[in-house]
């Protein structure tokens, strides 16, 4: 009985820590990004910790509402922040034994996620205006085409460990190293990071920093919300991407991640995840340097190709056997 | 900072009667430059200006001078910014589209007029297009004079609202 | 079996109310019959399914020669339950829905009829009774596309497409069927007991030949080009029946004689049904979501499920096939579940999609708009089927989904390559159709229900009433609890799966309130999930709650112009237009552009049309030239008929010698 509750307490104070660390370091790691690439621009650029002071600024502004908007753009932000925190909280970012960890299945997470983007897309069109249906159609399309990619690599993943549960993938990692090596493995690899690149709007799918409105994407949707939805937008936006390069960099590199119930080994994880997504957010963000943004029409390649890739990563699985 | 003061009732009798008030120019102190602690979004409107101060600005942002490390942004709508920054004289076309953005930010927010034209009307002040200054139509809480405004004195200007 | 055939009493009983009658009181009381019939044979089902305990009943009074059987199994009962369900909600919908044509006598009877066909198919247990209710099943809808013919001419095309294609799926079973009986009685327990004898070549002949005919009306591509003509042009509530109940039952075809009365078969069979499901699905989602008309939509969307539908029995048909008895349960505990959950989703869209019609007077989106805030109740039930349908988690598509996935992620376990390719194949189509399907919808809600009105019809909605909103929310029932606490339900459909497969399985699942696999690592709680998420969400809100100062109410921001009018914003057929451009291999779609220059010069242009159709390409390229060729093998032939007598005699004349040389 009392083992039952220590390991709810420590699942709880786990998943506590996730959430925050998340909260905090998805800004944080939007804000390295950004400073990157000033830096490769020959820039000093923003400090990392900008787009926090930009979140607590917009919790203090006041919000706006267009005519003829309706409760979805009120309700929205939210959805958005809440499924991408219960997301998070699940996850295995920092230890494998987080809250609801049975039920933190691989198509749990994925759904999730999509139905953040699906109440993002309806919010684009709630008011009515051309640039919020624009970014809408092309942010749910780009979805659209990538969510195959994305659950064929998560089903690559699952058949390699006979289990979609999320938390027993990473553990099971950890005790299989050779997995990391195999051929699956390195396809799936490639396939979600363009997915993470598309889902997360990063380039060349989309360009985060633009001003111009014919070539936003995810920016597009977000037009009509100022003050403090517009920071809990921006905050789910930024958790997405904390939460998608966390995930990433344990499932190939899953080492440092708590298998054991030690608070000690929690607070080790936790450093061990700075520096594991810290690394993937610099290599992204020269990646993103060094490209241009691809025409919306060439995006579905970019997909396809991440998508035949992850079909790949699932045949070699299966031919290996 | 404070809540937008519209000079005229609505912006018909604005540009009808055109009439503008000399203020002192408010000294860049006067903002309470820690309310936005260092994050400072703007909307960038031309509201008739020749492209001097549009050169001028995108140099600010350039990486000599980089305003963005001291937390300014240009952004893509009034609804995420905290003020606008205005160039140019305020033209009969541009009136509306001026209004309209004033409109859409969420207070508190500041007006900033960057450059002579937005200032005080700059040698296009008495053209046959012109509705008027910015200062006819709001309150205007940093001015940027020059023609065009030297980058260093923009990036000092939006130092002095972000109070980095 | 009493509860039973005393709900299907009622039924007749409320058939003949509706005869009586006048015709302010008709429309009430067949519908109070009608759903007291439905809720007995509800009950009924649902004691078969608790206890599995099966009861049979023989009437030789009722259809001369062979007589009336009827046994309620745990397969046949699911279908029932879900069946009587969805009945009960169209009816008490169809009070506040019935207008017109609708009230007469003809249509009230041909909705009960049709209603008791669609009981009796799942309960059938003899050939003879189940081609009789089959035949009854297709009529009664038949008929009821054309009750409003008068005011909809398409209507009677609809309806002709239909007859054609459900009678020749309906002769293609029947064949197949007499195939399997003529070693033995009708009845199923002598096929049952006989099949073992048949030779391998008699039995997939049996098999196909039903195949095509159950998948005809399961809407699999190509035998589906009958089902996006015939559900947008039949009364709503008829078109949310034959969808969700009707359709399914080509689903329970397949189970039935694939599963049960021949006890699996050969892996090709399941090949077979995996690569329909394939192609439907994919190319339902697709035509979703590029349909304009929301009932069109969801016609291929419902294409699209049982597209799903098919994979997961086709795929458990083939693990069954190749020794994984379990994971074969697994696949089709998923198949069925999926049945069940799109039964209640796409009755509550279908039913609000006739609430959208009778509000606004318009089913096309691109005449829709801005209906949240003018029917929000409607626009709510509508919402949570879609969210049903896209499968958000915590909803009935979810769970549905999920056990699918499970059941094709553990075949993996197989080494047999045919099978490992059936599988990957079926599991990719399933990512594929997962983001199509959340487009559609989107599109579904956010351009119909969200933005401004785009027609004055949108613009004046009223809400619909009260007895409408009933019926809509009674199917919204299923969709959350099927979604929040699947457990619950998951006993029943793996006693059901298991009637289906003839080797009872090893792979259980574990029910409490979530869902748990046993042998696997494999577990949701979508209760806790769904806990989970609204604290988060209330934690937000309080929090914002505590910063935020009053939301202002401005104009939407246009960049600086006014204020934007309804036209300016983006329509069904411009938000799909990327995905559209992306598939246009696939939609093929037909792109019209005509420029009239100006007088004075060639280089200024005084007007432009573009106009982009996307048809089914299926029904263009396969069936347009049979359908040319029949008609011109129809003209031809007439010229043997020009009215001489003396031709005629001829004729007869030559066949009569024809005849007696050949029986000389």
């Amino acid at each position: 009985m009392t083992n039952v509750g220590s390991s709810l307490v420590y699942a709880i104070i786990a998943s506590i820590l996730q959430v925050a660390l998340v909260a905090l370091g998805g800004p944080l790691l939007m804000g390295l990004m950004a400073k990157v690439r000033a830096r490769a621009e020959g820039r000093v650029g923003a400090p990392i910790h900008q787009p926090l002071r930009d979140l607590r600024k917009l919790m203090g502004k006041e919000g706006l509402r267009a005519h003829h908007s309706s409760a979805v753009l009120a309700v929205v932000p939210l959805v958005v922040l809440g499924s991408t925190t219960l997301a998070v909280a699940i996850s295995p970012l920092v230890t494998t034994h987080p809250l609801l960890s049975a039920s933190a299945d691989l198509f749990v997470i994925v759904y999730l996620l999509l139905t953040g983007s699906v109440a993002m897309a309806l919010a684009g069109l709630d008011t009515g205006t051309a640039f919020g249906g624009m970014g809408s159609s092309r942010a749910i399309t780009i979805g659209a085409l990538a969510e195959p990619a994305l659950l064929v690599a998560v089903i690559a993943l699952s058949i390699q460990a006979r289990t979609s549960n999320l938390p027993a993938i990473v553990a099971d990692t950890i005790t299989h190293p050779v997995w990391t090596s195999t051929p699956t493995r390195l396809l799936a690899l490639v396939a979600l990071v363009i997915v993470v690149i598309a889902e997360t709007g990063r380039l060349p799918v989309d360009n985060p920093n633009t001003h111009l409105e014919l070539t936003m994407i995810h920016e597009a949707m977000t037009l009509e919300y100022a003050g403090s939805d517009l920071g809990l937008v921006t905050l789910g936006a930024a958790m997405r991407l904390g939460l998608l390069f966390a995930l990433l960099m344990n499932l190939f590199v899953p080492w440092g991640v708590a298998t054991g119930s030690s608070i000690l080994w929690l607070l080790g994880a936790v450093v061990f995840l700075v520096l594991k997504t810290s690394l993937l957010a610099v290599v992204v963000s020269l990646i993103e340097v060094h490209s241009a943004k691809l025409r919306l029409f060439r995006v579905p390649e970019l997909l396809a190709g991440g998508f035949v890739l992850a079909v790949l990563a699932v045949i070699t699985q299966l031919a290996a056997r | 900072m404070s809540t937008l003061r519209y000079r005229k009732g609505s912006i018909f009798r604005s540009l009808v009667s055109r009439a503008r008030t000399e203020r002192a120019v408010s000294m860049p102190d006067v903002i309470p430059g820690t309310r936005l602690r260092g994050s400072l979004q703007l909307r960038h409107v031309d509201a008739g200006s020749c492209n001097g101060c549009e050169v001028e600005i995108a140099s600010a942002f350039a990486p000599t001078y980089d305003a963005a490390q001291f937390g300014a942004r240009l952004v893509a709508s009034p609804r995420h910014a905290d003020g606008v920054l205005v160039t140019g004289v305020v033209t009969r076309n541009m009136a509306g589209a001026l209004v309209r953005t004033l409109d859409a930010l969420p207070r508190p927010a500041v007006v900033v007029a960057c450059g002579d034209c937005a200032v005080s009307g700059g040698i296009f002040r008495d053209a046959y297009g012109v509705a008027g200054a910015l200062d006819s139509f709001v309150d205007v809480d940093v001015r940027i004079p020059g023609c065009p405004p030297h980058p260093e004195a923009i990036t000092q200007a939006l130092r002095s609202l972000s109070g980095r | 079996m009493v509860l039973f055939l005393a709900g299907l009493g009622c039924c007749v009983l409320g058939l003949v109310a509706a005869m009586v009658f006048s015709v302010e009181r008709r429309v009430v009381v067949a519908s109070l019959s009608g759903s007291l019939g439905c809720l007995l044979t509800f009950v009924a089902a649902s004691h078969v399914l608790i206890s599995g305990h099966v009861s049979s009943f023989h009437s030789s009074l009722v259809l001369p020669l062979s007589g009336v059987s009827l046994t309620l199994d745990p397969l046949g009962a699911l279908f029932v339950a879900m069946t009587s369900f969805v009945g009960v909600a169209t009816l008490v919908y169809y009070v506040g829905y019935a207008k017109n044509e609708l009230r007469s006598r003809t249509a009230l009877s041909l909705l009960l009829l049709f209603l008791i066909a669609l009981l009796t198919v799942p309960a059938a247990s003899s050939v003879v009774t189940l081609m009789f209710s089959w035949e009854l099943m297709a009529l009664s809808s038949m008929l009821l596309i054309m009750v409003e013919q008068r005011r909809h001419a398409e209507a009677r095309v609809a309806a002709q497409w239909y007859g054609a294609m459900t009678q020749l799926g309906a002769v293609s079973i029947l064949l197949g069927l007499l195939l399997l009986s003529l070693k033995s009685g009708q009845t199923f327990a002598d096929i049952r007991a006989h099949v073992a004898a048949m030779s391998p070549t008699l039995r997939s002949f049996a098999f196909v030949l039903t195949l095509i005919g159950f998948a005809s009306k399961a809407g699999a591509v190509p035998f589906h080009v009958w089902l996006p003509k015939a559900h947008p042009e039949a009364p709503s509530p008829v078109s949310a029946l034959m969808s969700s109940a009707m359709v399914a039952m080509g689903a329970y075809g397949i189970v039935r004689v694939g599963n049960d009365l021949l006890g699996g078969g050969a892996l090709w069979w399941w090949i077979i049904v995996v690569a329909l499901g394939v192609v439907s699905a994919l190319f339902g989602a697709l035509h979703a979501v590029t349909s304009v008309d929301l009932k069109r939509l969801l016609a291929y969307s419902t294409i699209d499920i049982l597209g799903l539908v098919l994979i997961g029995v086709g795929c458990s048909g083939a693990l069954a096939a190749t020794g994984h008895p379990g994971d074969a349960h697994l696949a089709l505990i998923g198949a069925l579940l999926l049945v069940v959950a799109h039964a209640s989703f796409k009755g509550c869209l279908f039913l609000g999609a006739g609430a959208v019609e009778r509000a606004t007077g318009s089913r096309s989106l691109d005449q829709l708009g801005g209906l949240i805030r003018r029917i929000p109740i409607t626009t709510a039930l509508f919402g949570i089927g879609a969210l049903s349908i896209v499968a958000v988690p915590a909803f009935s598509g979810f769970s549905s989904e999920w056990l699918l996935l499970q059941g094709l992620l553990h075949g993996f376990v197989d080494k047999s390559s045919p099978t490992l390719i059936v599988l990957l194949v079926g599991v990719v189509a399933l990512a594929l159709t997962g983001g199509l399907t959340a487009v559609a919808f989107v599109k579904a809600i956010g351009i119909g229900f969200l933005g401004q009105a785009r027609s004055t019809g949108a613009a004046s909605a009223h809400e619909v009433p009260r007895a409408m909103q009933i019926g809509m929310g009674i199917l919204c029932i299923p969709c959350v609890v099927l979604g929040v606490a699947p457990g619950l339900v998951i006993p029943l459909v793996s006693r059901a799966a298991n009637a289906g497969t003839a080797n009872v399985a090893s792979r259980s699942l574990e029910s409490g309130i979530g869902l748990t696999l046993d042998h696997v690592r494999g577990a949701i709680e979508p209760m806790l999930l769904l806990a989970g998420f609204l604290l988060f969400v209330a934690l937000i809100s309080g929090v914002k709650s505590l910063l935020r100062r009053p939301a202002r109410k401005v104009g939407a921001w246009r960049g600086g112009g006014g204020q934007p009018t309804a036209r300016m914003q983006y329509t069904a057929t411009s938000y799909a237009e990327p995905l559209q451009r992306v598939f246009s291999d696939v939609l093929r779609p037909e792109i019209d552009v005509e420029v009239t220059h100006a007088v004075e010069s060639h280089y200024y242009e005084q007007s432009l049309s573009y106009e982009i159709r996307v048809d089914d390409a299926v029904e263009r390229l396969a069936y347009q030239p049979v359908i040319r060729t029949l008609t011109r093998v129809g003209l031809a032939a007439r010229r043997l008929q020009n009215g001489s007598v003396h031709r005629y005699l001829a004729f007869g004349f030559i066949a009569l010698l024809i005849v007696l040389v050949v029986l000389a």
